[in-house]
């Protein structure tokens, strides 16, 4: 796996073949990227758990915040890192041991090791993307803010349920 | 996994950014005349202007006709994102607006379009910002301005009026040294000749009413972000890098990574400063894209076979244009766009100042008016218009003197072309 150059193929097929993400690092700060992340997410339909131990018990846009990824009780699909890169080692190795299939790290956040050792494990990998943007990007949304997309269709975009404003991404482009 | 095939750049020209029109179909993007866009509920509309998420509002900021325009000539960039405005002059406003706070300078290249000159010299002080002067032949003159206050540096990639194609990587040398993007006008080049992003640009300016237009129908400007400068690792340039009291303290650069420059020209210097662009010209300005290409390369062959008659003609001193062999810019063509050296030159005339007044007044097929990049054949005498307003030094230096006349050659026959000079020349 290349992960300088990942194929929008892949990355779509990621966002529309799970649903349940872990977000490690969620803030409750309404001015974080992460936040924005997360609150995006929930409204493209994904169901969101936020992972911070100095938020534990606490909510975070009307969810249960855990404190590691070992206390959630239902499957997680993704994890989604927020955290230097530095903490992505320790934290792939437990999304191993709960059995998410894919290690997404965020824009920013590469860790080459956390990479190799999710990939032997038999789990796909992200880095240094945001699956907020890579959503916007695939389905047409950040297209509104005159960002390149990379991509080209002839195929009329795929609108939900709420309307032009609001896009929803294809399993194929 | 397979590869993905990397479009063509003609491909681009028609494609990126278009997509069938959602609701109807419309495979032409359709004009969404139109200023406002209804909100779904009251929390989409908060999570619009929190800028939390991708939508529209009002046509000030951002318009689905407007957005086509922008990701295609980003797309033909190479750049991140893009932000089309109301003109060229518009688009350096916002630009500086966004890099720059009172007391700071900036350095740029002294061959300049005039406006940009005038724009530089006398609007950018009421504003407490600073240009400093540089020769654009000459990279080391942009190392020997440079200040503690210097925060960009602008150059024109192909500078008008005079037919100088400029080493974009010496100067992008000295930016990256310095810390600062370097800001590069592609408007005579446009990315069909020119791709300044491959050379170290960090911020693309386009004048579209010119080639990318090309239809002389339509003013319009454009910023692209070329995703290179790192805002939050410099911290020199609060807009990005800082908490924005106008959006809830989010960090520009932080949320939205390498296309933050561009979003932060629009939602706040052109929100703030207003100069939108309409649907319609966005529309033709579009249309006017897709043949680019096409266009630019016979622009080029035009500009190459009328010069080249020029310079034997014996009314005439000199010929600026990058594609004649030993012109001093001819090495600059065929290393930064050997496709063509561009449609827009100078020549000079022997019979100085009134030989240039006599040139336009008897032109035929050429018309006599200030702009460049119309399938018209265009001609100007720049002393007396464009650059008029400058003293005479500064005309000099800009490459306007008295006897100097400015074509931009048309899309028209060049047998046609080249008659219309033919005996406007015999007749002064």
């Amino acid at each position: 796996m290349n992960h300088d150059a990942y194929s929008d193929a892949y990355i779509r097929d990621i966002l529309t073949r799970y649903r349940t993400i872990a977000m490690v690092g969620a803030s409750p700060n309404t001015s974080r990227p992460s936040h924005f992340a997360m609150k995006y997410l929930k409204a493209k339909g994904f169901r969101v758990i936020p992972v911070n131990p100095g938020q534990a018990g606490k909510e975070i846009l009307g969810e249960r915040v855990y404190a590691s990824l070992g206390e959630i009780e239902e499957k997680v699909d993704i994890v989604d890192i927020f955290r230097a890169s530095g903490a992505a080692l320790a934290i792939t190795s437990e999304a191993i041991a709960i059995g998410a299939r894919v290690v997404w790290m965020q824009l920013g956040v590469r860790n080459d090791d956390a990479a190799r050792l999710a990939e032997e494990a038999g789990l796909q990998v992200v880095m240094n993307r945001c699956p907020k943007i890579e959503y916007g990007r695939l389905s047409g949304e950040l297209s509104w803010a005159g960002v390149n997309s990379r991509r080209l269709s002839s195929k009329r975009p795929l609108l939900g349920a709420k309307g032009v404003q609001h896009r929803v991404l294809a399993p194929k482009a | 996994m397979t590869a993905e095939r990397k479009p063509g750049f003609s491909t681009l020209a028609i494609h990126a950014g278009a997509q069938p029109d959602p609701a109807t179909g419309a495979r032409a993007t359709p004009i969404y005349q139109t200023t406002s866009y209804v909100f779904d509920d009251v929390e989409h509309a908060a999570a619009l202007f929190n800028l939390e998420t991708f939508g529209n509002i009002y046509t000030r900021i951002t318009n689905p006709t407007q957005a086509v325009l922008e990701e295609r000539v980003a797309a033909l960039e190479g750049g991140t994102a893009g932000l089309a405005v109301a003109s060229g002059h518009a688009a350096q406003a916002l630009v500086f607006h966004t890099l720059l706070e009172p007391g700071d300078e900036f350095i740029s290249a002294r061959q300049l379009y005039g406006g940009s000159i005038n724009q530089f010299t006398h609007s950018f002080k009421k504003c407490d910002w600073h240009v400093r002067w540089a020769d654009t032949t000459d990279p080391d003159s942009f190392r020997a301005a440079l200040s503690p206050k210097t925060k960009a540096i602008f150059v024109e990639s192909i500078a008008n009026p005079g037919g100088i194609i400029t080493d974009i990587e010496g100067v992008a040398a000295v930016a990256k040294e310095a810390g600062v993007p370097l800001i590069v006008d592609n408007t005579l080049a446009t990315p069909y000749l020119i791709r300044p992003i491959e050379h170290g640009a960090d911020i693309i300016v386009h004048s579209l009413t010119k080639f990318l237009g090309g239809h002389g129908n339509s003013i319009g400007g454009a910023i692209v972000d070329c995703g290179t400068f790192d805002w939050l690792k410099s911290g020199r340039y609060p807009t990005l890098s800082a908490p924005c009291p106008s959006y809830h303290d989010i960090t520009l650069a932080e949320t939205f990574g390498n296309f933050a420059f561009a979003i932060a020209c629009r939602v706040l210097a052109l929100r703030d400063l207003g100069p939108a662009i309409s649907p319609f010209n966005a529309f033709l300005i579009l249309t006017g894209i897709e043949t680019l290409p096409l266009r630019m390369q016979r622009h080029c062959d035009n500009a190459l076979a009328v010069a080249t008659w020029l310079a034997r003609h014996d009314k005439i001193a000199w010929v600026n244009y990058a594609g004649l062999a030993g012109n001093e810019f001819h090495a600059a063509h065929q290393r930064y766009c050997p496709k063509g050296a561009g449609a827009v030159f100078t020549f000079g005339l022997k019979g100085g100042y009134e030989a240039g007044i006599a040139l336009v007044s008897n032109v035929k097929l050429f018309s006599h008016l200030a702009n460049i990049g119309d399938t018209r054949s265009l001609i100007i005498h720049p002393a007396s218009t464009t650059h008029r307003q400058l003293t005479d030094e500064q005309r000099e230096r800009a490459g306007a003197g008295p006897e100097v006349v400015r074509l931009s050659v048309g899309l028209e026959d060049v047998e046609d072309i080249i008659a219309d000079l033919d005996q406007a020349l015999a007749a002064g």
